[in-house]
C-alpha cells in the first residue's frame, strides 16, 4: 500500500541513510530539516533511488509555525502517514553549564519540538488508521549522567512521551516505535573521545526498519546496548552518583 | 567542524600520515582549506596530508539528478563508483569508465582521471565528466571541459579546489552481467598480439610476473562485453581481519599461486557470464586485501610506455620475472590515446601494473623499474606512486608547467598541498 514518511531532521546521516531505504523500497519522502540546500540534495538522492515521492521542507523544532505546512503536504497524499524524528541536539555539558540558557534549545530540539509536531500529526495517523511514528532517542535518556545530563533529561522526557503516544496510537491501528541508539558514526560523535562499538548510520537505519516491520516496542541499536544500559541502569543511585561513566 | 586526529595510509599501506580528519556531511560544511580524500584508493601518499588537515568526502554520496533518457547524472564527489554500477546497471546504464576496484569515488577518478578495461575504445574517466563543481575558497565554480581549469582539475591530484560534485555521461549497458571470454597466452609475444587485436569492449589481462624463460608473460587474457540475463548474486565479501605474516606472499608461494591461477582456465579458453562487479571490481570481494601484505604495506609499479617500446616493457617484465619479487597482482593492458588532463597519466601504448611487498629489495627494483620507464619515453601513474622524484615526474608530463600555472591561481597559499605534491615537489617549477 501507498506509504508516505515525514523524516524530521532529514539532515542527519542516520535520517539520510533511511530515507535511502525507504527510497529504495519505493516509499513517498516529505524530507523536513533547516537546511534547505542540504535536504534537497537528499530529496533529489531519494527520488534518483525511486521514490514515490521526494520533497525537501523547510522544518525547525524551535519553529511551531513551520509544522503545520508539513503536515498539511503529507495529508494530500493517500495512504498511511508515517513519521520519523531524527532531531535533536546535543551541546558540551560543559557549554550548558557556563550558559543554563542554552537547556531551553536542548530541550526543545530534542523533545518539546518533535512532541508538539507528532500532536499535530497523531490525529491525521488515527482517522487513516495506521502507519508508524519513529522516534530516535538516545541511551543518554536512561540514565542521567555527569557528562551529559540535559541532553539526557530532554531524551528520556521524549521516550515517555513516545511511550504514551504509543499508547494512544495502538488504539486506531497505529504504532509508535522508541529508537535507542548506542554510540553511532555521526557528525555529532566525530572526534569525540571515548567512543566504543560505534555504529554506522546504516546498520542503525537497518535496524530500525526491522524494528518498525516488526512492530517493536523499543528499539536499542546495534542491540547489545539494551545489555549495557539494563547493567548501567540497575546501579544503586549511592554507588551510580560516585561514578564517571 | 570538529575534527578528529588520525593515522591514515594510502591503499599501499607504505606511507603514512597523521592528520586532523573534517568529515562533513553537508554541503555547508565542506572547507576549502585543506585537501579533499575519497576512499584512499590510491597506493601512496596522494591521499595524505601529514601534519595537517584533510577533507574525508565519503559522507557527500548523493545523486542530485539523472536523466533516464540521456544518461547525463549528477553526483556528489564521495559518491563510489561501485554503487553507481550498482544502482544504474538493472536501469541499463554503467559508468563510462570504471578502474579496478568500486571503492573509489567520483572525486578520485577526476582527481586521477581514471582508466579502466574500455580505455582502448573510450578514453579515460575526464572524458566523460561534462562539468565540475569546484569550491575555491568561499567561491563555488562550474567547471566545463576544454577550459584551462578543467585540465588543471581533471587528473589534477586535487590542486585546483575541493571537487562537491561533476555531471557525469553514463555508458548505456545492456544489462547488469557480463559475458566473458578468458584465454591462456602462452608468453609475451602472443599476449601482446591478442591485445592488438581484441575487438572486445572491455579487456584485460593477468600476466604471471614470475614466470621467466619460454613462459615470459604468459597469463590470461579476459575480453568482457554486458549483457542481460540472471546470474546468481554474488558471494558476501570477505574480510582479512589482521596482517598477514611476511611469507605470505613470498616467492614459492607466489609461484605455486600462479601457476594454478594459469591453469584455471582451460586450455582452449573459456566463457562465462558473470555478476558485474565480479570482472569489474575482482578484489573489492575481499575487504581490506591489502592486509595481505602484512603491515610494512606494498607498493604498485605503473607504467604506461609508447606502442613502439614494447621491448623496453619486456625487458622490465624479465627484471621483476628474475627477481622473484613480484606478487600474483600484475595487470597488463593495451591503452588508447584518451586523455583529458594536464597530469593524466594514459598514452597509446601498453600499460604494466605489478605489485611488490615493500621491502628494501623492492624498492630498488622499482627505482631501476622507473629509470627503464624514463628511458622508454613512458609514465608513471600517480595514483600508484610512492616512490619516484619530482625530476623523473615533470619530465614525463610535459604539460606540469601548464597544470602548475592554473594551480598557482587556483590556491595561491597551497593550502590543498598533499604529501604527494610535496615529495615530489609539484607546486613548484
Amino acid at each position: 500500500m501507498n506509504e508516505t514518511w515525514i523524516i524530521l531532521g532529514a539532515t542527519s546521516s542516520m535520517a539520510r541513510a533511511m530515507a535511502r531505504r525507504l527510497a529504495d523500497d519505493g516509499k513517498g519522502l516529505i524530507l523536513a530539516a533547516r537546511d534547505m540546500k542540504d535536504v534537497q540534495a537528499t530529496a533529489a538522492d531519494c527520488a534518483a533511488r525511486g521514490a514515490a515521492l521526494a520533497e525537501a521542507v523547510a522544518f525547525d523544532a524551535r519553529d511551531p509555525k513551520s509544522f503545520e505546512a508539513i503536515i498539511d503536504r503529507a495529508a494530500r497524499e493517500d495512504g498511511m502517514v508515517s513519521c520519523a524524528v531524527f532531531v535533536g541536539s546535543m551541546p558540551d555539558q560543559a557549554d550548558i553549564s557556563a550558559d543554563p540558557s542554552l537547556v531551553d534549545g536542548t530541550v526543545m530540539d530534542s523533545f518539546t519540538g518533535p512532541a508538539r509536531f507528532l500532536e499535530r500529526l497523531a490525529p491525521l495517523m488515527e482517522e487513516r488508521g495506521g502507519g508508524t511514528v519513529v522516534g530516535v532517542g538516545s541511551v543518554a535518556g536512561d540514565r542521567g549522567r555527569v557528562g551529559n545530563y540535559v541532553y539526557g533529561a530532554a531524551k528520556a522526557g521524549f521516550h515517555t512521551y513516545m511511550s504514551g503516544l504509543r499508547n494512544r496510537l495502538t488504539r486506531a491501528g497505529a504504532h509508535a516505535v522508541t529508537v535507542k541508539p548506542g554510540f553511532v558514526d555521526t557528525a555529532m560523535t566525530w572526534g569525540l573521545e571515548g567512543m566504543f562499538l560505534v555504529a554506522s548510520p546504516d546498520d542503525v537505519a537497518r535496524d530500525i526498519l526491522r524494528g518498525v516491520e516488526k512492530k517493536k516496542n523499543v528499539v536499542y541499536t546495534p542491540f547489545f546496548w539494551r545489555y549495557i544500559m539494563r547493567i548501567i541502569k540497575s546501579v544503586p543511585e549511592p554507588i551510580f552518583k560516585k561514578l564517571s561513566i | 567542524m570538529p575534527t578528529k586526529t588520525e593515522t591514515l595510509t594510502g591503499w599501499g599501506r607504505a606511507l603514512t600520515a597523521t592528520s586532523e580528519i573534517a568529515r562533513p556531511e553537508r554541503i555547508a560544511h565542506v572547507r576549502a582549506d585543506a585537501p579533499a580524500m575519497g576512499m584512499r584508493r590510491s597506493y601512496g601518499d596522494a591521499p595524505l596530508n601529514d601534519g595537517g588537515v584533510i577533507t574525508d568526502m565519503s559522507r557527500l554520496d548523493r545523486i542530485l539528478g539523472f536523466d533516464e533518457t540521456t544518461g547525463i547524472l549528477e553526483v556528489e564527489a564521495g559518491m563510489r563508483l561501485g554503487e553507481l554500477a550498482a544502482i544504474f546497471a538493472p536501469r541499463g546504464w554503467l559508468p563510462s569508465v570504471m578502474p579496478g576496484t568500486g571503492f573509489a569515488t567520483v572525486g578520485g577518478a577526476i582527481a586521477m582521471d581514471v582508466h579502466g578495461k574500455n580505455h582502448h575504445g573510450l578514453g579515460s574517466f575526464g572524458q566523460h565528466v561534462l562539468e565540475i563543481t569546484l569550491k575555491q575558497g568561499e567561491t563555488t565554480k562550474r567547471v566545463k571541459p576544454n577550459s584551462a581549469l578543467f585540465k588543471a582539475t581533471v587528473g589534477g591530484l586535487g590542486q585546483t579546489g575541493v571537487i562537491l560534485s561533476a555531471k557525469l555521461q553514463m555508458l548505456a549497458c545492456k544489462g547488469d552481467v557480463m559475458m566473458v571470454t578468458e584465454r591462456r597466452m602462452d608468453g609475451w609475444d602472443e599476449f601482446l598480439a591478442a591485445l592488438d587485436a581484441s575487438t572486445a569492449t572491455y579487456t584485460v589481462g593477468w600476466i604471471d610476473a614470475t614466470a621467466k624463460g619460454d613462459n615470459l608473460g604468459r597469463g590470461i587474457l579476459e575480453e568482457g562485453e554486458t549483457g542481460a540475463g540472471l546470474v546468481p548474486k554474488p558471494s558476501k565479501s570477505k574480510k582479512i581481519p589482521f596482517n598477514a605474516p611476511h611469507w605470505a606472499l613470498s616467492k614459492p608461494i607466489v609461484k605455486l599461486f600462479n601457476a594454478a591461477y594459469y591453469r584455471r582456465v582451460p586450455d582452449m579458453g573459456r566463457t562465462s557470464v558473470k555478476p558485474i562487479e565480479e570482472f569489474f571490481f575482482p578484489l573489492d570481494k575481499i575487504h581490506d586485501w591489502n592486509k595481505l601484505y602484512g603491515k610494512r604495506g606494498f607498493h604498485q609499479f605503473q607504467c604506461v610506455v609508447p606502442i613502439a617500446q614494447a621491448p623496453a616493457l619486456r625487458d622490465m617484465l624479465q627484471l621483476i620475472a628474475s627477481s622473484g619479487l613480484a606478487s600474483p597482482l600484475a595487470v597488463l593492458k593495451r591503452m588508447g590515446p584518451g586523455r583529458s588532463g594536464y597530469l593524466s597519466f594514459p598514452m597509446e601504448g601498453y600499460t604494466l601494473a605489478v605489485d611488490f611487498p615493500n621491502r628494501a629489495a623492492a624498492v630498488k627494483l622499482i627505482e631501476r623499474l622507473e629509470d627503464m620507464t624514463q628511458a622508454a619515453d613512458g609514465r608513471l601513474y600517480l595514483a600508484k606512486d610512492a616512490l619516484a622524484t619530482g625530476a623523473q615526474i615533470k619530465k614525463m608530463y610535459p604539460d606540469h608547467a601548464k597544470w602548475l600555472k592554473e594551480v598557482q591561481k587556483a590556491d595561491p597559499d597551497g593550502h590543498l598541498e598533499t604529501d604527494m605534491t610535496r615529495r615530489l615537489k609539484l607546486r613548484s617549477a
